[in-house]
Formats: structure tokens, sequence, C-alpha cells
């Protein structure tokens, strides 16, 4: 546990110098505090930082990430080489990283947010949900980062394997949804469609944030599962689950990745 | 409260309470010679009525005659006197109103019981006034369509500033005209649609002005159907389980200030000429088959200046033509407008679209309705010339609407990013959204 705390005081006091993740914030910032300032409502900003949050949280996760592991290559070898066990240099390496791009998400829309509390008619429930589901992706995001960044040597193709699996992620998955659904658009599809979009952090954070703020449109789709889905508590409550097991995962898979390599 | 120069007669109902039961007694044997004498003088004196049951001393009062039972005094009352109900609660059988322009007043909201059997007050006289009663627990019959208060063939009746709790149906109108229905409050029991009726219902009742009522809880708040020439203001009706407004062969009827909010199924106006709505809200209509206001086989009609915001679909046209929808605020709803293929001619003009799902939808590439300077959230345009309205022309169906219309499941893409990566490139290469455009969009927002 020490050494846990010991690595991650290390990966945070490191990153909490870092520019990059302080323009990370600012931009953030300057996104959410820009929608107020050109006359947004509070609904309208919430879907831009929602858009906001689905393309660049992931992003910066990936590409920060990678980044983050290949530049403190020689850090981690310096603890390997002492009598610390993996497991929590691993997590301390994982928090790291994790911790401060949240914490530099959460100040970056806070702010903003805060200051035009008191003005704008928010949607404090889709908010909520935002945040969460911006703190959970991130999570899920630096798990994937490391898992491919600790997988190959090379950092080139470290890092364009990390934006190809942005762009799949964010897009290409949804794309292959919409092919799907018009292919099959005679089947019932509710049931695989609600599955489908669990297999995607992306799309459930978006669901998640979807279920308070567009809850009329949806509830106007017939399908029964649907209706159980977003007209009660069991929508929001599932995507929450499901966005924590997206954080976890990765960062297993990036574990066991960790825990065999050869440095 | 005391009337001068009306017709005399009194009554009382049977009193819930012990105590008031004594005094029905009392009154049982002083009040008959009184009212047999008020019988006879009834149209020869002008005189001030009050009635039990806390009438020993107001049958004293010269003019008043005190009655046992509200029946006996509405079967006694010569036409155009003023009966005044004292509070209190009153089981009988139902009270029918056969005289002409009686006035029953109530005072200190004394309460018609229906008991779950029965019809409280039927009203089959002309200008007949019902003020300031409370009219309770009509029970479920699912044999006849029983009303708390009926009106029957009457003209000019006045029900005004009554409550209503759990009743079948709370107000029925048949067959009668000119009636004015004002500052009722009416809460149902919110059963389910088969076992429950409707606020204020008229049948063939023309020309009936319906303003200020509140009603929640029934079936349709309120319903019209074949009652040309009417009226419905400032009326609220919420929270009901199937329609806040269902209106059905009514030409010419007009519709202001009124605000229906979360009723199951929304608002339903079907096959009606010349209707006029203005300035209505029409809230938070959630689920498949629910409308903010769904208009089937309506021509000629106009609704300016009404709200849509929260609803699953906020206006729906099906076989409407020659509408004049103008300055309307389209809300935060699923889908603003739905537009099927055979609504045709109508006119969109001033209205503001913003933060909805989809601002329009339709299930045809031809539309035959025109949009026309109206403001768009989603408009991406330019305004070079300055004149206020942007130079490209706005196209408002989305392609990605065109798929949902398609197959309704990929609606659980909606707001992802692919879904703007569709909508980019139709507006780049625009061969598959309807020819529907907006050619002088506003740029900026006329609220």
């Amino acid at each position: 546990m020490n050494a846990l705390v010991l690595v991650l005081r290390a990966g945070v006091r490191d990153l909490a110098r870092n520019r990059w993740l302080l323009a990370y914030a600012i931009v953030l910032g300057a996104i959410a505090e820009s929608l107020f300032f050109f006359g947004g409502t509070g609904n309208q900003v919430l879907l831009s930082l929602l858009n906001a949050t689905l393309l660049l949280v992931p992003l910066v996760a990936l590409v920060f990430g990678t980044m983050h592991v290949y530049a403190s290559r020689e850090f981690v070898e310096l603890l390997l080489a002492q009598p610390l066990p993996r497991r929590a240099v691993f997590a301390g390496l994982y928090l790291g990283l994790a911790l401060p791009l949240a914490a530099a998400f959460v100040v970056g829309l806070g702010v903003p947010l805060a200051l035009h509390a008191a003005s704008s008619d928010a949607p404090w429930r889709a908010l909520w949900y935002l945040a969460c589901a911006g703190v959970l992706l991130t999570a899920a995001f630096a798990g994937i980062a490391m898992a491919i960044a600790l997988r190959t040597d090379d950092r080139l193709r470290g890092m364009a394997v990390a934006l190809g699996a942005w762009f799949v992620l964010t897009i290409g998955y949804d794309a292959a949804v919409l092919a799907l659904v018009s292919a099959f658009g005679d089947w019932p599809l509710e049931r695989p469609l609600l599955g489908l979009m669990l297999g995607n952090p992306v799309d459930v954070a978006r669901v998640l944030v979807l279920t308070a703020l567009d809850a009329a449109a949806l509830l106007g789709y017939t399908g029964a599962l649907f209706r159980r889905a977003f007209g009660t508590a069991l929508g929001p409550v599932l995507a929450i689950a499901a966005l924590m097991l997206w954080a976890v995962v990765p960062y297993l898979f990036a574990r066991r990745r960790f825990l065999r390599r050869d440095f | 409260m005391r009337t001068e120069g009306c017709g005399g007669v009194c009554t009382d109902g049977r009193p819930a309470v012990r105590g008031a039961r004594i005094l029905a007694v009392l009154l049982a044997l002083g009040a008959a010679p009184l009212a047999a004498h008020a019988q006879a003088h009834a149209h020869a004196h002008a005189q001030v009525t009050v009635m039990a049951p806390p009438a020993a001393s107001a049958s004293a009062r010269p003019g008043v005659v005190v009655y046992a039972g509200l029946a006996e005094a509405v079967a006694a009352a010569a036409p155009g006197s003023t009966i005044r109900i004292a509070a209190g609660t009153y089981r009988g059988p139902t009270v029918e109103v056969r005289t002409p322009g009686l006035s029953i007043i109530g005072e200190g909201w004394p309460t018609l019981d229906g008991e779950g059997q029965r019809e409280l007050l039927v009203v089959r006289a002309d200008d007949v006034t019902v003020r300031g009663l409370r009219f309770v627990n009509t029970g479920v019959s699912h044999m006849q369509d029983r009303a708390a208060l009926r009106v029957i063939e009457s003209a000019r009746c006045r029900i005004l500033e009554n409550r209503f709790r759990d009743a079948l149906f709370a107000i029925y109108l048949q067959k009668s005209s000119g009636c004015e229905v004002r500052g009722n409050e009416i809460i149902g029991a919110s059963r389910d649609e088969t076992s429950n009726g409707n606020g204020i219902h008229l049948w063939y009742s023309p020309h009936t002005r319906v303003l200020d009522n509140r009603i929640r809880g029934q079936r349709d708040g309120i319903y019209f159907e074949f009652s040309r020439g009417s009226e419905a203001r400032g009326n609220r009706s919420e929270g009901n389980r199937r329609y806040g407004l269902h209106f059905m062969f009514s030409d010419s009827c007009r519709y202001e200030r009124n605000t229906f909010r979360a009723n199951g199924a929304g608002v339903a106006v079907m096959y009606s000429k010349g209707v006029t709505m203005v300035g209505n809200g029409f809230l938070d209509a959630k689920g498949s088959a629910a409308y903010g206001l769904l208009l089937k086989e309506i021509t000629d009609g106009a609704l300016t200046g009404n709200r849509f915001a929260g609803n699953s679909t906020g206006l729906y046209l099906e076989g409407a033509s020659r509408l004049s929808i103008a300055d309307n605020d389209f809300v935060e709803n699923g889908w603003a407008v739905r537009l099927m293929a055979d609504a045709e001619d109508s006119r969109f003009v001033g209205n503001l679209f913003r933060g909805n799902g989809f601002d329009v939808a339709t299930n045809s590439r031809t539309l035959r309705s025109s949009f026309d300077g109206n403001w768009w959230d989603a408009y991406r345009g330019y305004d070079l010339d300055r004149d206020g309205a942007g130079d490209v022309p706005h196209r408002p169906v989305r392609l990605f609407a065109l798929v949902v219309e398609k197959h309704p499941e990929a609606l659980i893409l909606l707001r992802a990013p692919v879904s703007a990566v569709l909508d980019g490139a139709e507006r780049v290469f625009p061969v598959l959204t309807p020819a529907l455009a907006d050619p002088r969009p506003l740029m900026r927002a006329p609220r």
C-alpha cells in the first residue's frame, strides 16, 4: 500500500506540473464558458458539453495516457528495480494518470458551471450524469491507454493505435450499429441494440445523459424495453453500472500485461 | 350573503353529523307549514331565502323557508327563485331540477355525497345556476356515464365555482346550448381509462363557454363532441389519464390561454373546421402515443402563439390542411413537428425551434406545407446582406430523422457523433432529405 501511495504521489506531482493537463482543463472551461457567454440556455450548453465530453475526454485520455506511459518508462524501470510489489506500482501508475485527468475534467467543467449556477436554469440531473459520465469515461480510457502503451514499445505505433481506438469507439462503432440497424431493420432489434450500447463506453455515457436530457424523445419509441429502460430509474442505474465495469475491465487488462511483461 | 328580491324558497339536506340530525327533526316539525306557505306565495312575494340545517334562527326571518331536504326544496321552488344550501353533507337520491331560472347556491361549501352510488344533480330546465357546491363520490359505473352534475337539453345554464372530487364524470352537458362553465375545480380519482370519466364533457352542446377551470386525474380533462361555436379559455388540465383536451366534430371553436400538462396522451383535436388556438401551453406529454397536440382531419384552423415544450411529439399533423401555424414556440420536445404526407397547404411562419431532438420529421419526400421565416437553433447559415434572414435556406428535416422514421430503433443513436456526421454529409450533398426548406430562416430568435 505504501508503494501505491508513493508511486501515486510521484505521478500526481509529475502531472500537476504538466502543461498539457492544464491546457485540457482550460479548454474544457473555455468551451463551457463561451457557451454560456453566447447566450445559451441550460439545455443547449449541456448538449454542447455532452458532445465535447464524448469526443474530447476519450481523445485526451488516450493520447495523454499513452504519452504518459511512454514518458515514465524509465521511472517505472527504476521502481521495478526496487523491492516493491508490481501490483501496487501499477495501481499507483494508473491512479497517478486517471486522477489528475478526472480532476482536470471536473475543474474545467465545474468552474464555469458554478459561476453560472445561479443565473442559468441548468438541468441539474443531466449535469450530474454528465459529470459521472466524464469521470468514468476518463477512468475507462486511461485504462485503455495503458493497455495500448504496454502492448507496444514503438511509440509511434502506440499513438496510432490509440487514435484508431478513439475513432472506432466514438464514430466507427456507432456507424456499424447504424449499418446493422438499416440491414436488419425488419427484425426485433431492441434487445441486441441495448446490448451493443453497453459494449461501448462512449455510447453508455451518451445514453446515460440522454435519459435525463432527451427522455421526451426516447419515450417516443414504442418498444417496451426502451420504455422500461428510459422511463424508470433502471436506465441510469444500468448505465452507471456498465460505465463502472468499463472503468475496471481495461484496468485489469493493462495490469495483466504489466505483471507479465519483461521490462 | 343575502339576496333581496328573489322568489323565496329554502332548503336543507340530511346532515351527516349527529347534532345536525337532531336539528333536522326540529326542522321537520317546524318547516312543513312554512313550506306550504312559501309555495303559495312564492311568486307573489320577492323574498330572501336562506336554508337549513342551522336554520332555527333563519326560519324566523321573513321570506325564508327552511326545508329538511334539498330535493324537497328544489321541487317546491318557484321559477326564478334562489335556493341557498347551508354547509353540511347531503346524502339523498339524485336531485332533479325541472324549474327554470333556479339558482342553487352553496354557502360554506355544502357537500353533495353520492356515496359511490349515484349521480348528484341533474338539471333539465333553462337558465339554472349552480354555484359553490361540493360534489363528491359518484362511484364508478360501467353501465352508464355517471356524472356528478348533468345538464340535459337545457339552455344557458351557469355552472360556477364548484368543486368535484372522485366523480366518474364531473360536469356533463348534453344537448344544452349557451352554457357557461367557469372556475370549477375538478379532481378525479385518477383511475385507469376504463373506469374513469371526463372532467368537463360536452356532447351536442354548442356555444358553451368553458372558462378558468382546473381539472386533474380524470380520463379526459375537457371533452368536446359535436359542440360547435364553443370556447375554452384559461383552463388548466393536467395529469389526466388520457387527453387533457379531447375534441371532435366541433367546428368554429376557440381555445385561448389554456394549459395542458402531463396528460397521458396530450391533446387531440380531430375532424373539425375553423378551430382557433391562441396562447395555449401544450406541455410534458411523454410517451410513444403522446402528443402535445395531435391534429387529425382539421381544416382552416389557426395556431398562434402557443408553447409546445417537453413533449415526445410537440405537434402532430395528419390529414390537416390549410392551417396557419405562426409564432409558436417548440422547445425541448423529442419531435417538435411531425408532418404526415397527407398534411397539405399549411404554413409555418415565425415559429421558434429550440433544443428539440428533431425539429421536423415526416414520412414523405414530397411535402406540400411551407416554412417561411422561422427561427431554428440548428441553422448554421449566415446573413451577409443583414436583412435579418439567413442567405442560405434551412432544411429542417435531418437525414438522421429520416433514418429514425424508417428504423425507429436507431433512435438510440440520438446525439451520437455519427448522427451529426450523417447530417453534415447530407448538408453537403443534399439528395435524400425532402425538398422542404425554410428559404428565409430568422437569424435572431423572435422571442
